[in-house]
């Protein structure tokens, strides 16, 4: 019994080491410059971004490069993330109506190129906040906690939106939509502070805003927010990651039907 | 030891207008009171069993329930009522060319499709060059898979899925595969595989193959069982009669009574076929042109007893 069970898993782990090799080569074959691309893009939009927005939103504020490149990378990370994840399961559909597998597989293996792709596109943020004049405090360290909620997040949201798609083939336009309008939601280019305080504590509501703002305090305040907010990303991560892994379990012999 | 054991196995299908419309169709239909999912039953109180070894035979015409009962056995899909108990691993050759990816070359794909059914590393590099040696794409290895003709990969497709050793393999269509030599040898291995106590599902629409390949036979007709047993011929006989005649029997007695009327009807068939050949003969003598009739006679001789050709030399 045990015996079969370690096959199994390592039968498991080499199919996810296949498949994320089959997600790398179809992300980046069509591009030529490949990995190269998926930085050089969200650097464009944060150039754009910066020249244009600077004279509205940072005027008095210091560090606004750093503060639109932190709130963009958070932000791209989660778009990235859950678009990919959503067509897991029907851009696999010709393969698990026919075998058996488990489909989390599917999911998993399109979120490690995201996880991948934000880990460098952080590297040019670091950089980039250097040039910015940003003295790195101790506290950088913990950008480690953001990146694993958010990543949790994302897979959580990724089941929820690929077993949507699953059902109703329209929910890659709805999302595009969504995604736009969690974008202004998101006080990627302005502060929240212009806002009255009950609505400031409405964004805390957004996710993937929580997750920006502790990087940006980590990262330019220099200091480690306070346990509420470890609290409150702890537990989106793992409201989605729950609500997925549900519709997984409940739906995973019935996602047949609709492909 | 039963591998496979069903009992009252019942499967409904879902299907209707849910398929292709999107969330905002949805939602404006089921506002309408317009969404309607058909509900239907695919397999209906199926119960057979097979032991180590077998080869069940699985013969219904289109829409029998043949395929979701593979799934279900398969673990694809799951029985709405009654149980499957399976014993082992199963390599279930369903639709076997779909599920490759285009832009990969023939190893990665190779690799990926081992992945998929189940295999470790180890055991895939291992066996990798006998899969490529039996496809016959020792040339086409790193190549992108787009690139092979259909022949090929079904080719590569087959011989994956029978190269590996499972305890339980569902063919469903699969032994018409590639050009005649490929489908020789991949018969061969099948029986090869099968030899060796591997206990087998074959979906066939060639009669003569399931006579030929099976121990047991599973008859459905539009969900339901009409029959299960190891009387192969009998079943076999019956189910062509049944073809020709479209009557369904509905208990064993019937079974029977079919099968003989289908070997009654074989060999009026036969006879009717040497009185036309008599007749066409008698026809030839009858004209005046001799040698035409000899050279008739002598083929016919030819063809069904060569034996008293030989013996005259």
């Amino acid at each position: 019994m045990l015996k079969k069970k370690i096959r199994k898993l390592k039968a498991n782990r080499f199919l996810f080491e296949e498949l994320v090799k089959r997600d790398f080569k179809q992300k980046y074959k069509r591009t030529v410059l490949g990995m190269g691309w998926s930085i050089l893009s969200p650097l464009l939009i944060l150039l754009v971004m910066r020249l244009i927005f600077t004279r509205f939103f940072g005027r008095d504020m210091p560090f606004y490069t750093t503060y639109l490149f932190a709130g963009n990378l958070m932000f791209n990370f989660f778009k990235e993330s859950t678009s990919g994840g959503m067509t897991a399961l029907r851009g696999n559909s010709a393969i698990f109506t026919k075998i058996n597998v488990p489909k989390y597989l599917f999911l998993l293996s399109k979120n490690v190129s995201s996880v991948f792709n934000f880990l460098l596109s952080m590297v040019v943020f670091f950089v980039f906040a250097a040039i910015d004049g940003v003295t790195f405090k101790p506290s950088c360290l913990m950008i480690f906690y953001p990146i694993c909620t958010l990543t949790v997040f994302n897979i959580g949201f990724g089941m929820i939106l690929s077993a949507m798609h699953v059902f109703f083939q329209d929910t890659k336009y709805l999302y595009d939509i969504f995604v736009r309008l969690l974008l202004y939601m998101s006080a990627i280019f302005y502060d929240v502070s212009a806002y009255p305080e009950q609505v400031q504590r409405l964004f805390l509501l957004n996710p993937v805003y929580v997750n920006i703002k502790y990087v940006r305090v980590i990262v330019i305040n220099g200091t480690v927010p306070s346990l509420m907010y470890h609290g409150l990303l702890l537990l989106y991560a793992l409201i989605a990651l729950g609500i997925g892994a549900l519709i997984y379990k409940k739906q995973n012999h019935r996602f047949l039907y609709y492909v | 030891m039963k591998v496979i054991d069903a009992k009252g196995v019942s499967i409904r299908y879902i299907t209707g207008d849910f398929k292709d419309i999107g969330l905002k169709e949805y939602v404006v239909r089921k506002l309408k009171g317009n969404y309607h999912v058909v509900n239907f039953w695919a397999d209906r109180d199926i119960t057979f069993s097979l032991d180590q070894g077998d080869m069940l035979g699985i013969i219904g015409g289109n829409g029998a329930g043949k395929s979701t009962l593979l799934k279900a056995i398969a673990g694809i899909m799951v029985p709405t009522k009654g149980k499957i108990k399976v014993k082992g691993t199963i390599a279930a050759l369903l639709e076997l060319a779909s599920g490759f990816d285009g832009d990969l070359t023939v190893k990665e794909n190779t690799y990926l499709r081992g992945a998929f059914l189940g295999y470790t590393r180890a055991f895939m590099d291992e066996m990798y060059g006998k899969i490529i040696a039996f496809a016959e794409l020792e040339d086409f290895q790193n190549r992108p898979f787009k690139q092979l003709s259909s022949g090929m990969k079904s080719r590569l497709a087959f011989s994956i899925a029978c190269l590996v050793d499972p305890d339980i393999m569902i063919l469903d269509e699969v032994l018409s595969v590639g050009d005649g030599a490929f489908r020789k040898k991949s018969g061969d291995k099948m029986k090869e595989i099968l030899s060796h106590g591997v206990t087998g599902i074959l979906v066939s629409h060639s009669i003569s193959q399931v006579r030929e390949m099976c121990n047991k036979i599973l008859w459905l007709d539009h969900g339901r069982q009409i029959a299960f047993g190891d009387n192969v011929q009998e079943l076999c006989d019956a189910y062509e009669e049944f073809l020709q005649t479209k009557r369904l029997p509905e208990n064993a007695e019937e079974i029977t009574a079919l099968a003989e009327e289908h070997a009654l009807r074989v060999e009026r068939e036969k006879a009717k076929k040497q009185e036309a050949e008599v007749k066409k003969l008698k026809a030839l003598l009858e004209s005046d042109d001799e040698e035409v009739a000899l050279k008739a006679a002598l083929r016919i001789v030819r063809q069904k007893k060569p034996e008293l050709l030989k013996e005259k030399k």
